[in-house]
């Protein structure tokens, strides 16, 4: 029984993770209809910031989550320069240009990180000294809590913010139809690229999440971990802020449940499997609608 | 003496999207060689028969027959082996390929050299190339592009690259054209020049052709039977002079007159 | 067949066959000393590529559908080829036999994967296709991972080193003149006509799913012989060779060398395959540049370096002699 209960926890807070990672994702394709392939390596650069940063933290007496913040520049700096630089001229040359493009860039994030930290990984100290509690034999961490929470704050603070704000507004108008956008006066570069910078700081929390549950950075944690929240985003229906939230969930509890009582050896397997299922059966998602081609 | 079917049958066809019924009780019977138009104001849903006749939408409602034989379920590339094809409202080429690959497309469904002959380059590939490519000039021919044949498609101005799409749906081998406003965009001599080459298709092929048109001077001088729709719904039907005068077609396309 | 076709025929096979003898002669003459069977290592290496390049090359510049899982066919068929040589190893059965075995088992291997790939993708665009790619791809390493025929995630070794030189130079050969007689016909003719408006392919009575389905089975075909080559030629992989950033080289050589063109793929997949080795010092730097060259071809030149233009050594014996006239290009 303990088993079971710890593994739903664990589960939870893999899924929470991966539900961080996929609101930015979900954010960018719902406004620009491009799968950003870099924003796992995003999330990267955020984990390498805070290898610097949390110590740098500590060492002035500061609360070590400070540091989040110096990784929310710099993955909003970094989000940024990649949108003005390589995704903007190509923005009007087709889906599939700007998706080479984004994998073009999430490569020479990669060999960058590489070049400037060296292949080996690093550990990021520790960030949050909560405590744990037991229940039902099942060790909880607290900081599991914490992730979960801060997933569900975000959700609900983006979705107000797309609701309510005429920001939010303007940026829903711009997947509709750019041209109209901009005859009714919707400065449609800014518009995207605050969604990059919205995208990219989310990463930047996303990171530090991840690197409270697993302190090892590596150069590549980047794309496969970015792919699995993107399927976590499309399970949920892609574009749909709760969606992101709610494909997360059910991507990591499927994962760790996996893992645990059926194939341990699979269980990447089985993820993949659910987006290849997914896409043949609804493609729109869980949350989402159909919409069909004009002939 | 056996009456003949009709080339085209549709009976009761009609398409629902949801709540929306775009077609609705959607009939009409047309013979080997007749040029009938279809009109209507913008989006009375007459790119939707198309679409509906060509196995792009199945129907929810209705059937339609081709020679007698039903078409329901068809897909688009099986409707076309039954002998339908159509052109595009918005015009819909093979942008890089050339004039002549654009023709040859539409034939490979009848080309029959296998693959090992196409790799080893037998004699069969060679003598099937060179009739498909007299075949498709000869179409090209009769649309008047024979000179453009090497041209990239894209390349060509507007007016050639609409009669480069009949050209690529007369080499399906069709025994009915749906032609998608074939004449939007085009000024007059442009215009005349479609009319020719319309009438000269029929009387070579023999072959039936339903037409969308908004331009009105084409659809009375070349039609000999128009069917009205508005909002999915038939209003009229019947010959241009009927058409011109019949008092819910005017209602439809001007509005109506409130004295 | 017209007479200037055969011409041009004989043409490229006499520049292949000189292509052939000037490396024969290269290697076997000692010019290259002790360092021989190095230079023919990268050869071989460069060989393979060409073939991964060219038939992803097949699915994305000539269907203009996305994939970046083209590792994993190339994974199914390293792993059947050598199951089979393995099986057959105390057979006596005569190298050069048990090679083609290890190429037609590697290739039929791939291709089914590529029916079962091609078919639920049919229905799949751009963004969404290419992620699917990379699931079946990844889905390939969890399992060839997790089976013991495979290695069970160790290294699977002592793979017969079938992969002769001399050899792998003709089956590339045959590979790329095959694709590209597909190409030139009307197959692919049709296929390209999908590539470009896929709802006036089926207007124009083309079954769309069927050209799709085969375009994936051949591209995974030929992925499938690649792979039989590498794995006779390396004698010992493991399934994380073939991931996710090994596919995105392939695509990444597709695209630079230009989309649609074979020549663009061959002299890419060869240039870049060998640079590694010349570019030991900046081993590092490479995939960094790459990436750069990539994001500069994508805004400066998206059609890649050679666009869809093909050498043809026609074409320049014409212009040499001065006969090249413009016409309607003739069927080649």
């Amino acid at each position: 029984m303990s088993i079971l209960i710890q593994s739903i926890v664990n589960g939870l807070n893999q899924g929470a993770i991966y539900a961080l990672i996929a609101l930015g994702y979900t954010m960018v394709y719902g406004i620009l209809r491009m799968i950003n392939f870099a924003h796992g390596d995003f999330i990267m650069v955020g984990a390498y910031t805070m290898f610097y940063t949390v110590p740098l933290m500590v060492s002035y007496g500061m609360p070590a989550w400070m540091a989040v913040f110096a990784a929310v520049v710099v993955c909003t700096v970094v989000g940024v320069l990649v949108e003005r630089i390589a995704y903007k001229p190509v923005r009007n040359s087709g889906s599939i240009s700007a998706l080479i493009t984004a994998l073009a860039m999430s490569l020479f994030l990669e060999n960058l990180a590489m070049v400037l930290f060296g292949g080996n990984p690093k550990t990021v100290t520790k960030i949050f000294d909560l405590p744990m509690i037991e229940l039902f034999g099942a060790k909880i961490q607290m900081k599991y809590l914490l992730t979960l929470g801060i997933g569900l704050a975000i959700m609900v603070a983006l979705t107000l913010f797309v609701r309510m704000t005429k920001l939010g507004k303007a940026m829903r108008a711009v997947p509709q139809d750019r041209e109209a956008a901009t005859i009714v006066g919707i400065n449609v570069d800014r518009i995207i690229t605050i969604t990059f910078a919205i995208g990219s700081a989310l990463a930047a929390v996303a990171a530090m999440m991840y690197v409270s549950t697993y302190p090892r950075c590596t150069t590549d944690m980047g794309s496969m971990m970015g792919i699995k929240a993107f399927i976590a985003a499309v399970l949920g229906g892609i574009g749909i802020i709760p969606g992101a939230m709610l494909g997360g969930i059910i991507v990591g509890l499927i994962e760790i449940l996996v893992k645990v009582y059926l194939a341990p050896g699979w269980y990447e397997a089985i993820t993949y499997g659910i987006l290849i299922v997914v896409l043949l059966i609804k493609p729109s998602g869980i949350l989402g609608k159909n919409a069909g081609e004009k002939v | 003496m056996s009456e003949k079917k009709p080339v085209l049958k549709a009976s009761h066809l009609g398409i629902q999207f949801g709540g929306l019924k775009a077609v609705d009780d959607f009939n009409m019977e047309i013979g080997e060689s007749e040029l009938i138009g279809l009109i209507g104001p913008n989006g009375a849903g007459k790119t939707t028969v198309f679409n509906l006749l060509t196995g792009v939408y199945q129907p929810t409602e209705g059937a339609f027959y081709l020679c007698g034989e039903k078409m329901n379920g068809k897909k688009p590339h099986q409707v076309v082996a039954a002998g339908v094809a159509r052109t595009f409202q918005n015009i819909r080429l093979f942008k890089k390929l050339t004039v002549l690959d654009n023709v040859k497309v539409s034939m490979s469904r009848t080309m029959k050299y296998s693959m090992g002959s196409a790799i080893f380059r037998t004699g069969r590939y060679w003598a099937e190339e060179k009739e498909t490519d007299e075949k498709a000039l000869e179409l090209l021919r009769i649309v008047h592009l024979e000179d453009k044949a090497g041209y990239i498609a894209e390349n060509l101005p507007y007016g050639q690259q609409r009669r480069l799409e009949i050209a690529r749906a007369l080499a399906t081998g069709m025994k009915l054209l749906l032609l998608d406003e074939p004449a939007a965009g085009m000024n007059p001599t442009e215009t005349a020049e479609l009319l020719e080459i319309i009438n000269d298709i029929r009387d070579r092929f023999h072959i039936s052709v339903l037409l969308i048109e908004h331009d009105m001077s084409l659809v009375m001088k070349i039609c000999e039977r128009i069917q009205v729709i508005d909002y999915g719904v038939t209003i009229a039907a019947g010959t241009p002079e009927e058409i011109a005068n019949h008092p819910r077609v005017i209602e439809a396309y001007l509005g109506k007159d409130d004295e | 067949m017209p007479k200037k076709i055969k011409r041009n025929y004989v043409l490229n096979l006499l520049g292949v066959l000189l292509l052939f003898f000037a490396l024969f002669a290269l290697f076997e003459t000692g010019v290259l000393g002790s360092r021989s069977s190095y230079f023919m290592g990268i050869a071989t290496t460069a060989c393979y590529t060409i073939i991964m390049v060219t038939s992803l090359n097949l699915l994305v510049g000539i269907l203009g559908e996305f994939s970046l899982g083209h590792a994993g066919f190339m994974s199914v068929g390293a792993y059947a080829s050598a199951i089979v040589t393995n099986a057959l190893a105390d057979q006596n059965i005569p190298t050069f036999v048990l090679f083609l075995i290890a190429l037609a088992a590697g290739g039929v291997a791939a291709g089914v994967m590529g029916v079962l790939v091609g078919i639920p993708t049919l229905k799949l665009r751009g963004d969404y296709l290419a992620i699917v790619t990379v699931a079946f791809a990844e889905i390939i390493r969890v399992a060839f991972t997790n089976f013991q025929i495979t290695g069970g995630g160790r290294v699977m070794s002592g793979i017969a080193k079938l992969s002769n030189f001399y050899w792998v130079f003709w089956v590339t050969v045959i590979c790329v003149t095959v694709m590209y007689l597909f190409i030139r016909s009307r197959f692919g003719r049709t296929v390209k006509a999908i590539r470009e408006d896929y709802i006036a392919a089926e207007a124009s009575g083309v079954n769309v799913t069927f050209y799709k389905v085969m375009t994936f089975t051949i591209s995974a075909f030929f992925a499938g012989i690649a792979g039989a080559i590498y794995a006779h030629y390396m004698t010992a992989m493991i399934p994380t060779s073939f991931n996710f950033n090994y596919s995105a080289e392939f695509l990444t050589e597709v695209i630079i060398g230009g989309t649609g063109s074979m020549t663009g793929s061959v002299i890419g997949a060869a240039f870049l395959s060998a640079l590694p080795e010349a570019m030991r010092t900046f081993a590092k730097y490479r995939m960094l540049g790459y990436s750069v060259v990539l994001v500069l071809i994508m805004i400066f030149r998206p059609g890649g370096i050679f666009g869809t233009w093909e050498f043809s050594l026609g074409k320049a014996v014409d212009r040499l002699t001065g006969k090249a006239k413009k016409e309607v290009p003739e069927h080649e």
